[in-house]
């Protein structure tokens, strides 16, 4: 697993599964809607790709690389909390089929950023 | 940053924390959601350290309160408390309080923790000329919110609402009030700060529920109430906000009063609804469905834990002609209807 610093996480594949991080999860608190982008866009690496609120906050969720959503996860649109309670697992956002390098981080790298973002 | 006497306890119940006012306050402890409807069902825990607490005393504390503040305080009898509001000479508020009236010639000025130090500093800068002692206090605030905040303090519950008395809860002195910011029955807890632990372990082993800031604000926002640097603004006079009621005009004199008596203002401030699951917020423009010119500002919204849709606060033009409106959402004009306030009343 890949990590931007967007705070979205992608699998190694060329169809990457994407999500949010636990960490971005904890600081939107209680997702409560979720929009994502509909298969069949075609995005570019930073690109809004879809829309997470909670009662706090809106935040946009961004392509964490190059191509196509080539499925979206309408488990989480039904019940955004998954998102909270199981963002690796259940509440994943949607596939990609990338086309280019994504530009992302190791584990390493993307805890030492968070680590400076909460210290 | 600076943190509460109940720092340590936050931490000790995993809080997620956040920046707020210079203070770093708990934000949620776990779901905020669930938080809310622990306020709403049965009884939240709040730790408000962070408020300005600001003792003004002395043979002329109560006729200077009605020179600074746009209330009558004087009016106020000893063990009540008033909603009131400092204003700016040209009307702008800056700052909403509450004023408990100790004794005579004492009275207990609650602000919002980013505006204490200019509560403070207007106060001491209004205060020439009169016999008073203005002093910021350094001392912790606890709130137990929600219907069943009369069982967490049990015998002492028989305080009127906006009164206080000096009472003594788990071993401690405290003050007691039955105020809060939430739209519910519920009591505020002045206490030293080394007794703040005392206290939050007693109301907790009550039963109430710890919850955080994310919280705080879906309730104030469903109850309707006003938060200073949205609803309420330098710019904003108590009348634009719908809050003339708590400007006394018919005082001689008080700051603010000759700007104040000839405020006409051009936007009202109205609670709206959408239908959509996207919620309007801080900053999204209200528009004429027909014509889509915009003819106000959202200065709150959120999704009602409570209602289960979203509402918003939104200043809107008086003269606005017709009467459908939409809010840009991000780009998505949802549907808004007007409705009186507050959105929930319990």
């Amino acid at each position: 697993m890949r990590f931007t610093k967007d705070h979205e996480w992608l699998t190694e594949e060329e169809i990457a599964t994407v999500g949010i991080t636990s960490f971005a999860a904890d600081a939107l608190g209680d997702v409560v809607f979720v929009e994502l982008p509909e298969v069949g866009t075609v995005v570019s690496a930073g690109d809004p790709a879809g829309e997470i609120e909670s009662t706090k906050s809106v935040s946009e969720v961004y392509a964490p690389a190059d191509g196509e959503i080539v499925e979206v996860n309408q488990a989480v649109v039904d019940d955004p909390a998954l998102i909270n309670s199981d963002p690796y697992g259940k509440g994943w956002l949607y596939r990609l089929r990338i086309s280019g390098t994504p530009v992302t981080l190791s584990d390493v790298e993307y805890e030492a950023l968070i680590a400076g973002e909460t210290s | 940053m600076r943190r509460t006497a109940l720092h340590h306890v936050h931490q000790r119940l995993g809080a997620s924390f956040t920046g707020f006012a210079g203070w770093e306050m708990p934000v949620r402890y776990g779901s905020d959601v669930a938080e809310h409807h622990s306020v709403r069902k049965s009884v939240g825990l709040f730790d408000l350290g962070h408020m300005g607490q600001i003792e003004v005393s002395g043979p002329e504390a109560a006729a200077f309160l009605d020179y600074a503040l746009v209330g009558r305080l004087s009016a106020v009898a000893v063990g009540r408390a008033k909603y009131t509001m400092l204003c700016h000479t040209n009307g702008g508020v800056l700052d909403d309080l509450v004023v408990y009236r100790l004794e005579p010639q004492r009275f207990l000025v609650v602000a919002n923790a980013a505006n204490a130090p200019i509560v403070i500093a207007m106060l001491g800068e209004y205060s020439g000329g009169f016999a008073v002692t203005i002093t910021a206090l350094d001392r912790a605030l606890v709130a137990v919110q929600g219907p069943d905040a009369v069982r967490v303090v049990g015998e002492h519950a028989d305080l009127r609402y906006y009164g206080i008395k000096a009472e003594r809860l788990a071993g401690k002195d405290v003050l007691l009030a039955r105020t809060g910011y939430t739209g519910e029955d519920g009591f505020e807890i002045y206490c030293a700060n080394a007794d703040a632990e005392a206290i939050w372990e007693w109301a907790q082993a009550a039963g109430a529920q710890p919850a955080g800031l994310a919280c705080r604000d879906t309730l104030r926002l469903e109850a309707g109430m006003p938060l200073y640097g949205h609803e309420l603004t330098v710019r904003t006079t108590p009348f634009h906000a719908g809050l003339g009621r708590v400007v006394a005009l018919d005082k001689s004199d008080f700051v603010g009063a000759a700007a104040l008596r000839t405020v006409t203002p051009e936007t009202e401030l109205v609670g709206l609804v959408t239908k959509g699951r996207r919620s309007p917020r801080a900053g999204h423009a209200v528009l004429d469905a027909v014509t889509g010119a915009k003819v106000g500002e959202v200065t709150s919204g959120a999704p009602s834990p409570t209602l289960g849709h979203p509402i918003a606060l939104a200043y809107v033009a008086r003269d606005r002609a017709g009467g459908s409106l939409v809010v840009d959402v991000r780009g998505t004009r949802e549907a808004a209807e007007i409705v009186s306030l507050p959105f929930y009343k319990r």
